[in-house]
């Protein structure tokens, strides 16, 4: 993206507390994922007349984690307030928050979260409550009706707000897999889960107005709405369509962003302290306390992974942009070995096979110290680093818990094999043995040979070795 | 605040979703009128350096414990005037 | 027959000189033969009161009763009761059946408390004077062209007529007081947070509470007793266990506060006579009364109405009609339409209008100088208050500038009904504890006497009611 067009990308990343076992207000069980619909609801999530809210004590914990992670202010005192609108999956038609003017006080602000592509600065956190979920039949625009489920109602979230700063569609994707690692590390949300870490997005180009795009449910789905929205608006400027204040819906069915609604005014709130609720004190003793207890976060364990275990920076920036995948690769690693294999596999060959596959580190059933051991057994030579890692792909791809070697599938470590195996490829291509006496390249061509000839079991330095021998001795 | 015109009156009636008759919207933007000029009593007191009383009780800090809870969600659901099996019935979004 | 007070009943039932069973079918027995003319009951509960009443019966031979064994009582239909239609006396919520009891339902319940039915009031509780009721105006059982008062008009008309024993009101703005003076029965609004909240049906969070009418001072105590308390669900709710049943009548040294502020323009002769002539009586007794000025009295009315105005914007937003109450049949295309349809036919045009005007002393460029500025008002009402009762143990006045008035005497003119509520709204927005006992009446109509106390004083404020009380006599039918 060209840095003429005035791009300026800002998000609101609403992250369930999904650590809690209840909703902030009430009692009831916060994880309605596999629940049918209104199962987990009672009169104060759904807002029945005459019930109250009572702010959950864990909740406060949780966010107090997160604004030390990001490495906010947090705030002495903080209050909750009233956002004023009508929605069908708002129970209240208010949505209990927090709010940074008349008085209120959220709980955090002023943070930054350290990416590759710069600094993004974080303009505040805030607890609130989950709407919640509506469906259609078919898409949002077609449906002639909607389907309310109050289950998510009430979940627990926490609201964190950037600046503009974000310089890119991809940057946007860079931030929030770093955000989820950090949440991820500090344990308060399950990235992984469907709708856990949702995101809205702000977008303006050209200095014009702010275009609020809502429900963009995943990570890959952020950059492809950004950029959807980004040409959008371009083809808009270029017809000199006068861009108003406005929101919009992703439909990642269909890829586009539709109206939700056009904005008159600024969007009218009423904001106001929610009275049923009293202010809630946060004691320097209190956060010193949970700052004591704070485990290691992403960038710390980056550092001490290229340390302790000396791998480069940019597998060990992989390794831990998820956290799972940091702990496989820790839990590996007990006795310290083949570490850089193991890394590179983890960083580079698992994760890409993931990512093409559309599969999730959760498909990996098989134990990491198994992992660790394949790892082993090709730094001791008992097996190629290319059967490993073909091995360690087929069982992702089978599901499998063990490893399955095929009956002649061992690496070939012996000198002798490795030598009959040399002297049938060099009777087979005289003409390459001859190129080899003068051109080294030849060398890499009889080497595919041999590896082809193996099916890829000769182990590499021995029989590279073996070759120049040959062929040395033979000029 | 001049007095409340049918304008105001029907922004305020769209941001309150309730729909007005002619005649409701022509009491309403007199009375209120009438009203929000009596409120602007207000306006004889000083009251730059006094702090609101958000809270008329000076309490802080309560909490629940994060224990579930199973509550009674088929007595609340039956209260739901349309139902499509399990989900709350409504009208279309956008 | 003589009506029985709620204690006496509690104590025969424990006894056993009286049937819980009979003493309920009692009061249905009145209530049939009265509340056609006074209509005070929404909802009679005939079926759960007597099936209540019988295991009360049972509970007896098992010796487990408690402080209100048997007593019929009636619920104001602003609070919720478990299985009993619960209205606000709004067309919205008509049919509603709550899921869960108000904790001041359950706390009656668990002391043996019979609940005979859900009384009436103005819609939601916003106004004074139970004909913006969305089914029926009730009438003052001391003169049926007159209004009982309101909001919590139907409990204290029930109460008044006899057709219940005790009730349950709820005060924003004087909504116990006003119709407890107006019927001529003893009404208290506890102090802010004493009574939970929750079950409340709120109109505006900030200044309301659960409170007790009844015949006299001690059931009033009684009831309070049953109801006070912390509660987990409320966490605005602070109220300690207190049993306020125990009275050493003696005005001896009482320190009384008269503001000059509570005899404004608008007050009655015979109101301010009554009244005066009642706080003499105690003066008489030993007591110290002096006059004092509380000048941010004479903001009270406009800083309580905006913020009573803009929290019920708020409150009333969740009824939409789709997760329970009135829904609009007509097939409206979008949610927009159908919730402003089901708000259009299901409220009437009172609470329309403290909607609109909630919403606008909430929006945009309007809040400073509407709710804030209220808030901060609000704040020196307080003080004021703090330092009057620095002097005094009780602040007296009367209860409502006048006796009750006529039916339809007040409902064209907003205005005119709002500043009826002046002398009560003070102690809403301080969050003190108020009761209203009779004090005389004129032309028929009963006068109130208003008492304030610091907050949690209740003791001290029921004790000097019950000295007056002693004084004056119980002003009974
Ligand atoms: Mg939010
Ligand atoms: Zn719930």
């Amino acid at each position: 993206m060209k840095d003429d067009l005035g791009l300026k990308i800002g998000l609101e990343v609403h992250c369930q507390l999904t650590v809690l076992k209840t909703k902030l207000f009430c009692s009831c069980p916060s994880n309605y994922r596999g629940e049918d619909p209104n199962t987990n609801i009672c009169e104060v999530c759904t807002g029945m007349p005459g019930t109250l809210p009572v702010l959950n004590e864990k909740a406060v914990e949780a966010a107090v984690k997160i604004a030390l992670a990001l490495d906010c202010k947090i705030s002495e005192s903080m209050n909750f307030f009233r956002k004023n609108y009508f929605y069908p999956d708002l129970p209240k038609n208010f949505q209990i928050t927090q709010y940074d003017k008349a008085g209120g006080s959220p709980i955090a602000k002023e943070g930054l979260v350290e990416t590759i592509a710069g600094i993004i600065r974080i303009r505040r956190i805030q607890l609130e409550e989950d709407p919640g979920k509506l469906s259609y039949e078919g898409t949002i625009v077609s449906s002639p009706i909607s389907l309310v489920d109050y289950n998510r109602a009430g979940v627990a979230l926490v609201e964190i707000v950037t600046e503009p700063d974000l310089k890119s569609p991809k940057h946007a994707r860079e931030f929030l897999q770093k955000l989820r690692s950090i949440l991820e590390h500090i344990g308060v949300c399950d990235g992984s889960l469907e709708g856990a870490m949702r995101c809205d997005a702000n977008v303006s180009l050209f200095g014009g107005k702010r275009v609020e795009v809502k429900n963009i449910s995943s990570f890959k789905e952020v950059e492809r709405a950004l950029n959807f929205e980004i040409t959008r608006q371009k083809t808009m400027a270029n017809v000199a369509k006068a861009e108003g204040m406005e929101t919009r819906h992703w439909d990642d069915v269909r890829r586009v962003t539709v109206t939700l609604r056009v904005k008159e005014a600024e969007e009218d709130y009423r904001y106001f302290p929610e009275p049923d609720l009293v202010p809630i004190t946060i004691s320097k003793e209190y956060v010193a306390d949970i700052r004591k207890r704070m485990p290691e976060l992403p960038d710390g364990r980056k550092a001490r992974f290229v340390k302790q275990y000396v791998i480069s920076e940019e597998i060990a920036g992989v390794l831990v942009g998820e956290k799972l995948l940091a702990d496989i690769f820790e839990e590996s690693l007990r006795t310290r070995m083949a570490s850089n294999l193991l890394g590179s596999w983890l960083a580079i060959d698992i994760l890409g096979y993931l990512n093409r596959s559309e599969k999730t580190l959760a498909d990996m059933k098989f134990k990491p110290k198994d992992l660790a051991e394949l790892a082993r057994k090709v730094e001791k030579k008992e097996l190629t680093e290319n059967t490993a890692k073909s091995v360690v792909i087929k069982a992702i791809e089978q599901g499998k818990s063990t490893f399955e070697f095929a009956k002649e599938g061992a690496a070939i470590t012996d000198e002798k094999s490795i030598m009959d195996a040399v002297k049938e490829v060099f009777e087979a291509n005289p003409k390459a043995v001859e190129d080899a006496k003068s051109d080294p390249k030849a060398i890499n061509f009889l080497m595919g040979q041999l590896m082809k000839a193996t099916k890829g079991r000769a182990d590499h330095e021995l029989a590279r070795k073996t070759i120049e021998q040959a062929i040395t001795a033979g000029s | 605040m001049k007095g409340i015109s049918r304008e105001d009156v029907r922004h305020l009636a769209w941001l309150a979703k309730i729909e007005l008759s002619a005649q409701e919207e022509e009491t309403l933007s007199k009375q209120m009128a009438d009203i929000l000029n009596y409120f602007k009593i207000l306006d004889k007191i000083d009251t730059k350096s006094i702090e609101p009383a958000y809270h008329v009780r000076e309490v802080k800090n309560v909490f629940r414990p994060d224990e579930p809870r199973k509550a009674n969600p088929d007595e609340i659901l039956k209260l739901a005037p349309a139902k499509k099996g399990r989900y709350v019935k409504a009208p279309k979004i956008v | 027959m003589k009506m029985q007070s709620a204690w006496e009943i509690a104590e025969g039932v424990r006894k056993g000189s009286i049937s819980a069973v009979e003493i309920v079918e009692e009061f249905f027995e009145r209530i049939e033969k009265h509340d056609k003319e006074i209509r005070a009951f929404i909802t009679v509960s005939k079926d759960s009161a007597i099936q209540q009443a019988k295991e009360i019966e049972k509970k007896r031979r098992e010796k487990k009763l408690g402080r209100l064994a048997g007593v019929p009582i009636a619920v104001k239909d602003n609070i919720c009761t478990r299985g009993i239609e619960t209205t606000c006396a709004s067309k919205i919520l008509k049919g509603y059946i709550p899921p869960y009891d108000a904790t001041a339902v359950r706390m009656l319940k668990e002391e043996g408390a019979v609940i005979i039915g859900k009384t009436n009031l103005d819609e939601f509780g916003m106004g004074s004077s139970t004909e913006f009721s969305a089914f029926f105006a009730t009438k003052n059982p001391r003169n049926l062209n007159h209004v009982p008062g309101g909001s919590s008009g139907g409990s204290a008309a029930a109460v008044a007529k006899g057709l219940s024993a005790v009730a349950l009101g709820t005060d924003t703005g004087g909504s116990i007081r006003c119709p407890s003076a107006f019927c001529g029965v003893v009404g208290v609004k506890p102090t802010y947070g004493l009574v939970s909240r929750y079950g409340l049906i709120a109109y505006a969070n900030t200044l309301e509470q659960i409170g007790p009418i009844a015949n006299n001072v001690i059931d009033a105590a009684l009831l309070l007793s049953c109801i006070a308390g912390h509660d987990p669900h409320d966490s605005t709710s602070i109220g300690e266990n207190k049993d306020y049943t125990k009275f050493n009548s003696s005005a001896k040294k009482l320190k009384i506060g008269v503001p000059r502020q509570y005899f404004g323009e608008g007050t009655q002769k015979a109101v301010s006579d009554a009244v005066w002539r009642a706080i003499k009586k105690l003066e008489g007794e030993g007591a110290e009364v002096e006059e004092i000025d509380l000048k941010s009295v004479g903001y009270a009315l406009a800083s309580y109405y905006i913020i009573a105005m803009s929290e019920a914007s708020s409150n009333l937003a969740r009824y939409d009609g789709l997760r329970y109450g009135f829904q609009d049949s007509s097939g409206a295309r979008d949610w927009s339409t159908l919730f402003s349809k089901d708000r259009k036919a299901g409220f009437g045009f009172e609470v329309k209008k403290r909607i609109m005007l909630g919403t606008f002393a909430l929006s945009a460029g309007y809040f400073d100088a509407y709710y804030l500025k209220a808030q901060k008002v609000r704040n020196l009402i307080i003080q004021d208050f703090q330092r009057a009762f620095k002097k005094f143990d009780v602040l007296m006045g009367p209860t409502m500038p006048t006796t009750a008035f006529k039916l339809g005497e007040k409902t064209v003119d907003p205005l005119a009904m709002y500043m009826s509520d002046c002398d009560t709204v003070p102690a809403n927005l301080a969050g003190i504890p108020a009761a209203s006992i009779p004090c005389g009446s004129s032309n028929g109509l009963p006068i109130g006497l208003q008492i304030m106390a610091t907050p949690f004083e209740e003791g001290k404020m029921l004790n000097v009611a019950k000295t007056l009380e002693d004084i004056l006599g119980v002003y009974a039918e």
